[in-house]
């Protein structure tokens, strides 16, 4: 046999790595069935991640779908109201270089703003109400409309459509209860900005 | 009046960055006399380039960087790097030797990482290594101690050394030796009692190598001072010196050809005392937790016996060290402290807390 | 002696606690006006129960508690309401909030008032209610409304009651004052606690070694009852109430629970105080014993504060020189946070009102880089990696800061307070804490909208559906009814359906003489449109081309037929 073997070279290299690729073959598989990850599929997880706006300015038509235009290979950067922060959790989901945001889908809002109705000049038209992506808007025809703010995603997709203009976006009050301390300055702008600050400074 | 918004805590105690890195400069004191007592001007040549060479380097990176360059130098920390690999590197090696590892050492193995606190390896190490690969002979021309030098032959003078250093002159006959773990490393067919009665180095000795252990009781002061003062707990050198001594117990073999040295001869030669104290606390590529530091010490002390002993190097602090600086993240991660509160430690990755 | 358990961690900041120790606790004259924030617990806010204009008393309710949850606050002193708006308030924003501002009269006049002499006999339930009422919040810091934490809402009955009387922040001499002057009122507080609790088998006072005189004072009143002075020594954070739990007991709250899990329930001394004079005078929590101290005053000592006295009268009357305070904080170095403004006003938590010099607190370094040392970790009183925190925190990585126990982090200063490069690192903390907050109610926003979204979605989907099904209804009943209709007829002509139209027609309406009437009519039409149509023929084979000539000769025909059907239908009709 192994004589047999020494005679042909060749054939005896082709066995090995045949017979090897067969059993590391069988190893992976059977690691690949045990190991399975059980989680959500890709769009679900990068919908999670998705801010839920549901505003559009991706150009699809809801999160969800531009869920799925991700996970179909599409630019991770599209989303003006996830911002960086999202383009990251994205990106470190998938594995992927975080792109700035493509400013062509709109700029990243500083603060979060939510939509007000002017009540009195409201007509009764319903047509925001049939914009709204949410049902945030409460009202019927011919009866004044008002935005539930605790629903309102600030996707600004009601304001266009208002034949009267009586639709403002404003931004949310940071109250007490929302406040929370800020990141500390980079101690590189510290010591460009005050040079040891002293009495003087404070004053 | 209007006063500053700051968050607590206010106020601070006294000591800084700075003031530890200069603790740790002082605390190399008696090691530094003990090798340019043993060895002569080379130690305080070498130290006298690397540190001027950090220095410039380390300016000229910040310079490039834009960053406040006084405010970086003054935490001291490309002083101690030069000061370490000074140290470590052999007296009256050229200075282009001393320079290559400073600039190593400086800018590729800490400011490219993003300087200060960001290097994933100990900078001094890195540079060592480079060296030790790049230039074996070098790097390996140890001079002999004091005690040891033939009649009429004394270490060079200031201004001699300064020229073997600096124009490559050749130093005297005689002036150059093997190092205890050099002996060990190339006498395989002698048992450890015949090696210890033909060779000087060990039958003159106080009790491990002449020179060598007071260099590295040097060293062993050093450390304990800083251990003292609480710059470093005592985890990470315990657990070096302890599996270093508790590995040359187990293959010591009773002193037979094959023995690799007794624990005596592994704990006070060669860089034992020095990496113990001053390399391994180096806490920026060190584990983080005390426990964690345990594992590090003890798999640092591992590494050197088994290089020592079964490897191509006599020495392997550095090495071993750097060895060490992969795991320490993988072992971060299973260390966490078990915090206030909890029943168990967490892992660095978990997600979910396990109930 | 009981047993004392060390916590890990801990430091040892310079005390400064005998500036404020030198004189006993002071008095202020009435303030011009006081303001009162409306919201100072932890808890739902209350309503407002005055009206601007309105002349209070003492010690009368200025907004409506209607649970245990929303404490009431308390006119401190006699006098009008001139405002009800927002101003700077006691909190590390700087922001401001909504405040009952007190024109005083002077006249200091209490509302009628009564306590209850023998609380023995009375019901813990009803004693929880008169602590509610009268306002009693936590004053060691957080604020915990006082009646929730003796009322523990689990089963676990309480058998360990723990007198906080740790004082562990430097500077901060308000409870060791209150221990040595009033501590029969705070024997009667304990008591009352006791019998509240259903006397624990447990009470313990925990007490640092730095208050000797206050522990002396304790022991010799309490020698004759079951409560245990226990005193350890001093490392700051011992007073932290998981900490001294730990300390003296050797227990750990587990993470996010509280005491009351373990069987405990721990208050601190101006609490207590203040329960027994709400219970035994029927006295409301107006005022509380606040320490004054600092470089940056001339005077430092401990005074009986009324709650909503400005800042600014207290530092007056204290030789406050503001060229010289380098920070002015509520609280104590360790934890307190800044004042932007002298206008905020004392409020139940406030235990110190801290005026430093720039020798005393000089302003931050900036930070150098962190080298990893492990200081910080070395005293943290809660075992975490502040090291490591501190780099996720930079990071952003908000599961790498949970798997790291970041809310187990009680923002102690320890770390920061030992940090050789000066990180400020409670501060990454407490934004990494707010963010992570932040993003869960995001997530919560945002699942909402999702849900929301979707079922528009699904809805519009439906309405779209039913209408579909509507139109394809529509459709398939026209189109059976057309298959019907060719089955019915298929084989005749058009001429047939249209006669049998006409026929259905013609069954529908009138008489037999109508309809023979109507049908001569038609025939006569029907004839003189033969006879057009002959013409038409005749002109159309002489001059015109083939096309017109068949269309006449159809239309002849059609003509002709006309007049059959007509002549056959006159003759079935006669028949």
């Amino acid at each position: 046999m192994i004589d047999a073997i020494a005679q042909q070279p060749m054939l005896a290299a082709l066995f090995a790595l045949v017979s090897l690729g067969i059993v590391f073959g069988g190893l992976l598989g059977f690691a690949a069935e045990k190991f399975k990850l059980k989680g959500d599929p890709i769009i679900e997880q990068i919908d999670n991640l998705l801010p839920q706006t549901q505003c559009g300015q991706c150009g699809f038509p809801g999160c969800r779908p531009y869920a799925q235009s991700i996970a179909d290979g599409d630019a991770i950067n599209k989303c003006p109201p996830g911002g960086q922060a999202t383009i990251n959790a994205i990106a470190n989901l998938l594995d992927v270089p975080a792109p700035a945001l493509d400013e062509e889908h709109g700029e990243e809002e500083e603060i979060k703003t939510i939509a007000y109705i002017r009540e009195d000049e409201c007509i009764g038209c319903t047509k925001c109400i049939q914009a709204c992506p949410v049902d945030a808007i409460l009202g019927a025809a011919k009866l004044m409309h008002t935005v539930i703010v605790s629903e309102c995603t600030g996707c600004d997709l009601c304001v266009e459509p208002c034949p009267v203009d009586c639709i403002d976006m404003l931004p949310v009050i940071q109250g007490i209860v929302q406040w929370h301390w800020p990141s500390p300055a980079s101690n590189i702008d510290l010591i460009a900005t005050s040079k040891m600050p002293r009495r003087e400074d404070a004053a | 009046m209007a006063f500053k918004q700051i968050s607590s805590p206010h106020g601070h105690n006294p000591q800084n960055t700075g003031w530890i890195m200069q603790l740790v400069l002082l605390s190399t004191v008696p090691g530094f006399l003990a090798l340019s007592y043993q060895f002569g001007w080379g130690s305080f040549i070498n130290l006298i380039v690397a540190v001027v060479t950090s220095l410039t380097a380390e300016t000229a990176i910040l310079a490039c960087r834009n960053r406040p360059i006084a405010f970086y130098l003054k935490d001291y920390s490309a002083v101690v790097t030069a000061v370490l690999l000074a140290l470590a590197l052999p007296p009256l090696v050229p200075w282009w030797v001393v320079v290559v590892g400073s600039l190593f050492s400086i800018v590729i193995a800490k400011q490219l990482y993003g300087g200060l606190g960001y290097n994933p390896f100990n900078p001094a190490m890195v540079g060592y290594v480079v060296l030790l690969i790049s230039f074996p002979i070098e790097m390996t021309t140890w001079i002999t101690p004091l005690s040891l030098l033939p009649d009429g032959v004394s270490h060079p003078g200031l201004w001699e050394s300064m020229s073997i250093v600096f124009a490559g002159s050749a130093p005297v006959d005689g002036v150059t030796g093997a190092t205890p773990l050099d002996i060990f490393k190339h006498s395989s067919g002698l048992v450890v009692d015949q090696i210890y009665q033909n060779e000087a180095l060990f039958s003159q000795a106080s009790f491990a190598g002449v020179g060598w252990e007071w260099v590295n009781v040097g060293f062993l002061i050093g450390g304990l001072i800083l251990l003292k003062t609480g710059v470093f707990t005592w985890h990470g050198p315990l657990a070096m010196l302890g599996t270093l001594a508790l590995m040359s117990i187990l293959f010591w073999d009773g002193g037979s050809s094959e023995s690799p040295g007794s624990p005596i001869m592994h704990l006070f030669s060669g860089a034992s005392m020095m990496g113990a104290f001053f390399i391994l606390t180096d806490p920026v590529s060190s584990a983080v937790s005390n426990r964690g530091r345990l594992i590090y010490g003890a798999l640092i002390g591992l590494l050197v016996y088994v290089i020592r002993a079964w490897g191509n190097y006599p020495d392997a602090i550095a090495f071993a060290v750097l060895l060490a600086n992969f795991a320490a993240p993988f072992i971060d991660n299973y260390t966490l402290p078990r915090t206030y509160g909890h029943t168990d430690r967490r892992k660095a990755t978990e997600k979910q807390e396990e109930k | 002696m009981s047993r004392i358990w060390e916590i890990p961690g801990g430091v040892h900041p310079p005390e400064n606690k005998q500036q404020s120790m030198t004189r006993s606790i002071g008095h202020l004259p009435l303030p011009a006006t006081l303001v009162i924030p409306l919201h100072q617990h932890i808890g739902a806010p209350a309503k407002v129960a005055v009206t601007v204009g309105q002349t209070v008393l003492k010690g009368q309710k200025l907004t409506d508690a209607s649970n245990l949850n929303n404490l009431p606050v308390h006119a401190s002193s006699s006098g009008t309401v001139i405002a009800i708006d927002d101003k700077p308030v006691a909190h590390p924003s700087g922001l401001n909030a909504l405040c009952v501002t007190i024109a005083t009269d002077g006249k200091d006049q209490w509302i009628e008032h009564a306590g209850i002499s023998d609380f023995r006999q009375c019901d813990p339930h009803n004693l929880l209610q008169m602590i509610t009422e009268a306002g009693i919040a936590g004053m060691g810091g957080a604020g915990f409304p006082a009646a929730i934490k003796l009322s523990p809402s689990n089963d676990k009955p309480v058998d360990t009651f723990i007198i906080n009387a740790t004082e562990c922040e430097p500077y901060i001499t308000a409870d060791d004052a209150a221990m040595q002057e009033k501590t029969q009122d705070l024997i009667q507080g304990i008591e009352i606690v006791g019998h509240i609790l259903n006397n624990p088998s447990r009470v313990l006072v925990g007490i640092e070694n730095n208050k000797p005189q206050a522990i002396v004072a304790l022991r010799s009143h309490i020698k004759e009852r079951s409560i245990e002075v226990v005193s350890f020594p001093t490392k700051y954070p011992s007073g932290g109430e998981k900490q001294l739990i730990y300390i003296l007991t050797g227990r750990e709250v587990p993470s996010g629970g509280l005491p009351s899990d373990l069987g405990m329930v721990c208050l601190n001394i101006g609490t207590l105080i203040a329960i027994k004079r709400a219970i035994i005078d029927g006295e409301p929590l107006i005022s509380r014993i606040t320490t004054v101290t600092g470089e940056a005053c001339g005077v430092n000592r401990n005074y009986d504060v009324l709650i909503g006295t400005p800042i600014s009268h207290l530092l007056a009357h204290n030789e406050f020189d503001e060229r010289n305070c380098s920070r002015l904080i509520m609280g104590g170095p360790m934890m307190g946070f800044s004042l932007t403004s002298t206008e905020v006003p004392v409020v139940k938590t406030t235990n110190c009102i801290l005026a430093s010099s720039y020798s005393e607190i000089p302003s931050d370094l900036p930070a150098q880089a962190c080298i990893r040392c492990g200081l910080c970790a070395e005293v943290c009183p809660a075992s975490l990696l502040p090291q490591q925190l501190f780099w996720y925190a930079q990071a952003k990585d908000q599961e790498r800061l949970e798997a790291h126990n970041l809310f187990d982090c009680i923002e102690c200063g320890a770390c920061s307070y030992v940090c050789p490069s000066n990180i400020p690192l409670v501060q990454h903390y407490r934004s990494s804490k707010g963010e992570i907050r932040k993003a869960n109610i995001d997530k919560i926003d945002s699942d909402n909208a999702r849900q929301r979204f979707e079922f528009r979605k699904l809805r519009l989907e439906q309405a779209d559906e039913q209408r579909q099904v509507k139109r394809e209804a529509r459709r398939l009943a026209t189109e059976q009814a057309r298959a019907t209709n060719s089955t019915v007829q298929s084989g005749s002509s058009a001429a047939d359906i249209i006669a049998a139209a006409q026929q259905r027609a013609m069954t529908k309406q009138s008489t037999p003489e109508q309809q023979k009437a109507k049908f001569e009519r038609a025939l006569l039409a029907a004839q003189s449109r033969l006879e057009e149509a002959e013409n038409r023929l005749t002109e159309a084979t002489a001059h015109g081309t083939a096309e017109q000539q068949a269309r006449c000769s159809a239309s002849l025909e059609s003509a002709r037929q006309k007049v059959d059907q007509t002549q056959n239908r006159l003759k079935e009709l006669s028949d």
